[in-house]
């Protein structure tokens, strides 16, 4: 307590002087924030006004209070984006970092220093892969004249299927593209963890007679956490922003699949880009913002509560 | 020098072994899928649909799409550029900050990381980030408006810090302050030859978000000839399939090469093909660059 005392009283000024290095280093990112992510805030207003097109100035545009809003919520679409944006993100937390986590811990207790290296490559390499890529793999296997699903199921003698009108299947495809995709990096990410574990812990525990399996639990397992925690932290900030790549390659604009596959970064992104509807573009935008962050810190208060160690911040 | 393996151990290899092995071939599935397809005739595909093993073998897709380069070379020039130019600048402001935010002598450390953590939470939206990049920026159809917006995140600041925090001991900077360096020349001197599986990891990740980047495009470019490789080929992909439609509809015989479905297959693998060559060069530091440390400091 005393020894900030005694920093405050030097204050600012002083802490300016002594490394003004430092500060001039890291000037230009914090430069850069402030630019990229403070000002857009500013233009939150833009929700509150009535868009026109000639004007550059959004102060100047009439202010029409919360009729925007009004029209997002008569469109009747916002429970449902609301919940497409979350439910998707949950289901790729959950099932990206248990893959990940699992595949990394199996992987790291496997010999043979080629074996291990290639297949860590190839499991890698689909994040490799650009989302119009993916699109065009996706097109591949399951357009209904020649993809290889209904190739396949004309071989069998079955019926072929037209996915691009079943919505439902889609929530399945894409969260297995998502995974497919993504878990890669996450495992190697978990598997740079695992190698930063001290080898002493292994020998203490196969002295102490545990197995393997005992050892991934107890020893494994356990320090993961920190990382864990960060990849979460990370990913909970994102939790009202979904995979925009993701769901625009691979539903692109074929209303058919809205009722399960729009997410509010898609609804955005139309309104802005194809119905030129900014009322309802600026307005999803800050719903998605400000209920974003409430949702974040309302977590956050409750986790805060239970264990303070566990706290996002 | 053979350990004997216990059963469990017997067990814990075997099930691994298969998980390992059925991920791998589920991963490199979709890339067979498409090298395949684009190694097949365009009539085939038609007449039989897509096959993991074509029964015929061509080049014409490939010679199709670099009968006329000049678009396509175009895009590769626009993307290297944005790529190259992009990756640099974030490095080197990324890496500074990086440093300087795990300086445990920098008392305002804590605040500053969670000033750029914070913008992960909350944020404008993507309207007035529109504004901002068009008509306050003027980036519009500019090179600006694809470099600009990727330059930095902060998950990879995070990442930067706490890889130099654990690849530099604070004696080593220490022992260089007493030795009368200022703080710029301990960055490019001792902790820059130290971070470098920091910095090609990370690097590889700017990179990469480079060089798939299509959105930017979307967003802020009409002019055609400053269209990235990603979406000069989501282009021509859309366009192939929107007039397939029309014309199959229309009973019209069109004018001109439309793009097939075998010479689709061929760009995909020219489009992807020159980021994969990354990979084995930057391979060998990547599982020590991205050990990441505790965020909150």
């Amino acid at each position: 307590m005393s020894k900030t005392m005694v920093h405050k009283k030097k204050g600012l000024l002083h802490e300016l002087n002594k490394n003004k290095i430092l500060f001039l280093m890291l000037l230009p990112t914090l430069l850069y924030f402030l630019i990229n992510n403070y000002v857009p805030m500013i233009g939150i207003y833009y929700a509150f006004v009535q868009f026109d097109f000639h004007s550059t100035n959004m102060f100047q545009m009439a202010f029409i209070g919360l009729k925007n809003f009004e029209f997002l919520w008569k469109s009747g679409k916002l429970i449902q984006l609301t919940i497409n944006t979350i439910g998707y993100n949950i289901a790729f937390i959950v099932l990206v970092n248990g893959l990940a986590i699992s595949v990394a811990v199996l992987l790291s207790e496997l010999r043979g220093k080629w074996f291990k290296k290639i297949t860590q490559s190839i499991l890698f390499l689909p994040y490799f892969v650009s989302f119009v890529i993916l699109s065009v793999i996706v097109f591949n296997l399951f357009n209904y004249d020649q993809g290889v699903l209904n190739t396949v199921l004309e071989k069998l003698g079955a019926e072929p299927i037209n996915l691009y009108a079943k919505p439902t299947a889609w929530i399945f495809l894409i969260i297995i593209f998502f995974l497919w995709k993504n878990f890669g990096y996450s495992m190697v990410i978990y598997l740079a963890s695992i190698t930063g574990i001290s080898e002493e812990y292994y020998e203490a525990a196969k002295i102490d007679g545990a197995n393997i399996f005992q050892r991934s639990w107890h020893i494994t397992l356990p320090m993961l956490k920190n990382t864990f925690v960060i990849l979460l932290l990370f990913a909970l900030g994102g939790i009202m922003k979904g995979q925009f790549d993701l769901f625009y390659q691979m539903v692109g604009n074929n209303g058919l699949l809205f009722s399960t596959t729009d997410i509010l970064d898609t609804y955005v992104y139309r309104s802005l880009r194809v119905t030129f509807d900014m009322g309802m573009a600026t307005a999803a935008g800050v719903y998605q913002s400000i209920f974003g962050f409430a949702l974040i810190m309302t977590v956050n208060t409750i986790i805060r509560k239970i264990n303070k160690d566990y706290a996002l911040f | 020098m053979k350990i004997k393996e216990d059963g469990a151990t017997k067990w814990f290899r075997f099930i691994a072994y298969v998980v390992v092995l059925t991920g791998s071939v589920l991963c490199l599935l979709p890339f067979l899928l498409i090298i395949s397809a684009s190694l097949t005739s365009n009539e085939e595909i038609v007449r039989e649909g897509y096959n993991l093993i074509p029964s015929s073998f061509t080049l014409d897709a490939y010679k199709i799409v670099f009968m006329f380069p000049e678009d396509l070379l175009r895009a590769y020039g626009v993307t290297t550029f944005v790529t190259i130019v992009g990756t640099a600048i974030g490095l080197l402001l990324m890496t500074m900050a990086g440093y300087v935010l795990q300086r445990k002598d920098f008392k305002y450390r804590n605040f500053f990381s969670f000033f750029i953590y914070f913008t992960t939470l909350f944020g404008g939206g993507l309207v007035p980030y529109y504004m901002l990049i068009t008509n306050y920026l003027k980036f519009g159809n500019t090179m600006n408006a694809l470099i600009w917006p990727s330059l930095m995140t902060p998950f990879l600041i995070i990442l930067m810090r706490s890889f130099i925090h654990s690849a530099v001991p604070d004696e080593v900077v220490e022992s260089a302050k007493i030795d009368g360096a200022n703080d710029f020349v301990i960055y490019y001197r001792v902790v820059l030859p130290l971070a470098v599986p920091g910095l090609a990891t990370v690097g590889l990740f700017l990179a990469l978000h480079y060089w798939n980047d299509w959105f930017h495009s979307a967003l802020f470019i009409n002019d055609t000839a400053k269209y990235q490789l990603q979406f000069y080929l989501y282009n021509i992909i859309n366009t192939s399939n929107f007039l397939n439609s029309i014309g199959a509809g229309a009973g019209v015989v069109l004018s001109g090469p439309v793009p097939s479905e075998s010479m689709k297959m061929a760009m995909a693998v020219v489009v992807t093909g020159p980021i994969l060559l990354l990979y084995p060069f930057i391979q060998r530091y990547f599982v020590k660059g991205l050990t990441i440390g505790a965020v909150k400091g």
